[in-house]
């Protein structure tokens, strides 16, 4: 049986958390070698993420999210990585910590939803053995069955139908949506206290979306746990979302409350996003408008302001948006932005030109 | 070969002069399931359960419905990757239900997929150059101006660099795996391409993009499409006519603005209802108009006797357990599978009008 009664707690009106993050990243930068030069994939990214909120992460294609998220989670392996910064879990700095330290995190304190189902999913064992296993690693003292029964309950919870004869199915016999449902369930499995969902909903459709924003919902009023959710459905991150982070070029160009970052957005990439969206709460439009121009090279990534070649507004900045790098600096209370543009200059042509459009 | 990047559109071809492309009848697959030691068949997923639909060319018929409903499945066989249990597909008149692999040849150049995984479609010993090469090879095509020109510009039409031409997949996002999924489609310009979730890895600016370009391409080249997606304002935007499916059925299918205005299946009514809104104050009152669906989520081993959906319709009678409602017309362009429709014009209520 499948709950999907629970209204959805509005977290959005929660005052602002006060005390020390169970997150910290600051300066992340993440780079890897390649044949071609290096790949300056996450550069110079900071945030705090405080129990029981949720942070959006959203941002171009190929901008940084996942590589981020991989990094938290300390599964940047390869001798090609190089990364630097500070990644504070609960006060403990998980960059200079070991691999091993890092591994007796994951699952239990530490838990991510993998944007590939393919990654996290074993292709020669059963979706429960799999469940099952990452329960077990944590609840050592639990038997088969329980563990078993426990995998089931978690199937049944992000809605896998009859999940008691489906637990023995292999991944390649559960469609693509069953495969990330099946995910959930085994990254949700430990209850974890801080949850990565990288584009946790893509292959879903939105009824069953919303059971899996419930779920997520449900395991932050329970547990209290942080969650960073990546996605590029910028519907996704309104429902959830307490605060909002938009990448681009490896770097945070916009941060701020989701309420302000909807309504007042100030940082001309993200109203080229906001701007791009087909959107069903608004007239059929005849043609999309797409943030024009093509993605930075992360190895030549441009001078300055990464979005200058595509920016409409970079020739108002008296040359600066070529030349010198914006830093990130207070808009409005608790929202930040990188660009050049005076905000004054800024709020005068959100109004006028892009808020009319929206 | 070499002329997709062109960007002048003329007009698209008059509706009249439309002709069904692709005619589906009758199509199932259901997928044995094996137990015990002499791995006998003791049941079947029938994820794909008698379905019938046409696509007209030059149109875009776009699919939706729950996961694990068959959409996929359905690609697969109208693509031919995957043998129908029963049915039959028929392009451009001819029936190609149980052709060859010979005789699909000619075909395979007509009808491309695009696929939902853009992490497993890919081979990740190939470069980008390899992979989307592949259909000329497979095809024996010598494209104008040679086959690593012909890539480069299949690259940046999908609004991918051409210096990506030696890199491995892996060395790329799952946006960007996509759209070599996308321009490898694109190569022998099909008649038609079946795409399953195309733009749903892709972020909303490059969704576009992609969004505008499936447009142009169509314009200018005539493509018919059958375009799978979750995304409702995505399917909204792209298509002609929307089809909705429902555990292995089509429970209704309709012109694009009849759909989206006057939903008449419980199931679209529900769909329609849980699209997230993409504004942060609307989050309250969005959770309180949502259709909560409650009850058990049926499996495709076995299914509800009549409606399927009646497990979770809150207006299922009796009638609904026992006749299974045929997929019917109740307006022009317009049918739907269910005893009790909503929004329907019926003999007291006006008929819906127009706007
Ligand atoms: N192992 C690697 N070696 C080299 N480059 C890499 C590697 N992993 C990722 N990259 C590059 O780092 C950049 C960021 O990738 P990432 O996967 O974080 O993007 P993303 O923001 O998650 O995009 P998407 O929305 O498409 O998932 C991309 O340009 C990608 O090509
Ligand atoms: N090779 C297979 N063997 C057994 N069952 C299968 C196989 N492929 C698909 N199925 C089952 O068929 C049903 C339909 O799967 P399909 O992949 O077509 O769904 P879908 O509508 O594309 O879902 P999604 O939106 O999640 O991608 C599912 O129940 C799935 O588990
Ligand atoms: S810094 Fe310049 S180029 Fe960058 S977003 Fe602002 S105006 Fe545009
Ligand atoms: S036929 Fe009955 S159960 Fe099925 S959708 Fe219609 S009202 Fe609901
Ligand atoms: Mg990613
Ligand atoms: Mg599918």
């Amino acid at each position: 049986m499948t709950d999907l009664q629970k209204t959805p707690a509005d977290a959005a009106s929660a005052p602002a958390p006060a005390g020390d993050p169970f997150l910290s990243v600051r300066d992340l930068r993440i780079h890897f070698d390649t044949d071609d030069g290096l790949v300056r994939s996450v550069d110079g990214v900071s945030f705090d993420l405080h129990k029981g909120r949720t942070l959006g992460i959203v941002g171009e294609s190929g901008s940084g999210k996942s590589v981020t998220s991989l990094g938290i989670m300390g599964l940047h392996r390869s001798k090609r990585a190089r990364i630097s910064g500070e990644i504070r879990l609960n006060g403990e700095d998980l960059i200079s910590a070991g691999p091993d330290r890092v591994r007796q995190l994951r699952g239990r304190e530490l838990a991510m939803i993998f944007q590939d189902p393919l990654t996290a999913m074993h292709p020669y064992y059963t979706v429960g053995q799999q469940i099952v296993e990452a329960y077990r690693v944590h609840h050592p003292q639990a038997t088969k069955k329980q563990a078993r029964t426990r995998a089931v309950e978690m199937l049944d919870r992000v809605g896998i139908p009859q999940p008691d004869r489906r637990v023995d199915d292999y991944p390649h016999q559960f469609s693509g949506g069953m495969r990330q449902r099946a995910m959930i369930a085994m990254a949700l499995v430990n209850d974890p206290s801080l949850l990565i969902a990288d584009e946790p909903t893509t292959a879903l459709d939105v009824t069953v979306q919303a059971q899996i924003l419930d779920l997520i919902r449900d395991l932050q009023e329970e547990f209290g746990s942080a969650v960073i959710i990546i996605t590029h459905d910028l519907g996704v991150v309104a429902e959830l979302a307490d605060d909002i982070l938009v990448m681009y070029g490896g770097k945070c160009i916009e941060r701020g409350p989701a309420e302000t970052l909807f309504d007042a957005p100030e940082h001309p990439y993200t109203w080229g996003l906001l701007g791009s969206m087909p959107r069903l709460d608004r007239e059929l439009q005849d043609r999309l408008v797409p943030v024009k121009g093509t993605p930075p090279s992360l190895i030549n990534v441009p001078t300055g302001c990464a979005f200058h070649p595509r920016c409409p507004y970079a020739a108002l900045t008296g040359g600066r948006s070529d030349s010198e790098v914006p830093v990130l600096a207070e808009a409005a209370p608790g929202h930040h932005a990188a660009c050049h543009l005076p905000a004054a200059e800024r709020h005068r042509i959100f109004a006028e030109e892009i808020a009319p459009r929206l | 070969m070499t002329d997709t990047q062109t960007t002048s559109i003329p007009s698209p071809a008059p509706a009249s002069d439309r002709e069904p492309l692709l005619k589906v009848t009758g199509l199932t697959r259901h997928f044995p399931i094996r137990s015990g030691l002499m791995r006998r068949q003791t049941g079947a997923v029938r994820a794909v359960d008698g379905i019938d639909f046409t696509v007209n060319a030059g149109e875009t018929l776009g699919v939706v419905g729950e996961s694990g409903c068959g959409k996929s499945t359905m690609g697969r066989l109208v693509t031919r990757l995957d043998e129908p249990t029963a049915g039959k597909i028929e392009f451009e008149g001819t029936d190609i239900t149980h052709l060859g692999v010979g005789a699909m040849r000619p075909m395979r150049r007509d009808i491309q997929m695009i696929f939902q995984d853009p992490y497993s479609s890919l081979n990740p010993r190939h470069t980008v150059g390899t992979i989307v090469s592949a259909p000329f090879k497979l095809q024996g095509v010598q494209p104008e101006g040679g086959v690593k020109k012909a890539v480069q510009e299949l690259l940046e039409l999908c609004g991918l660099s051409p210096e990506h031409y030696n890199r491995y997949p892996h060395e790329f996002s799952g946006g960007q795996r996509q759209r070599i999924g996308i321009a490898r489609a694109l190569a022998l310009k099909p008649k038609m391409i079946v795409a399953d979730e195309p733009v749903s890895a892709l972020d909303v600016s490059i969704q576009a993009q992609v969004v505008n370009l499936l447009d142009d391409l169509q314009q200018e080249l005539g493509l018919t499409y059958l375009i799978i997606a979750h995304d409702l304002s995505v399917v909204r935007h792209v298509s002609d006519r929307v089809a909705v499916m429902y555990l292995g059925k089509v429970v209704e299918i309709a012109d694009r603005d009849s759909l989206y205005r006057s939903p008449m299946h419980p199931y679209t009514n529900a769909l329609m209802s849980a699209v997230p809104v993409p504004d942060p104050r609307r989050r309250q009152r969005a959770g309180r108009e949502r259709i909560l669906l409650t009850g058990d989520v049926p499996s495709p081993i076995n299914p509800p006797s009549g409606c399927r959906f009646r497990t979770r319709c809150w207006k299922a009678q009796d009638i609904c357990s026992s006749q299974e409602p045929p997929l019917v017309a109740l307006k022009t362009g317009h049918q739907v599978a269910c005893h009790f429709p909503e929004n329907a014009p019926s003999g007291n209520a006006p008929a819906e009008t127009a706007s």
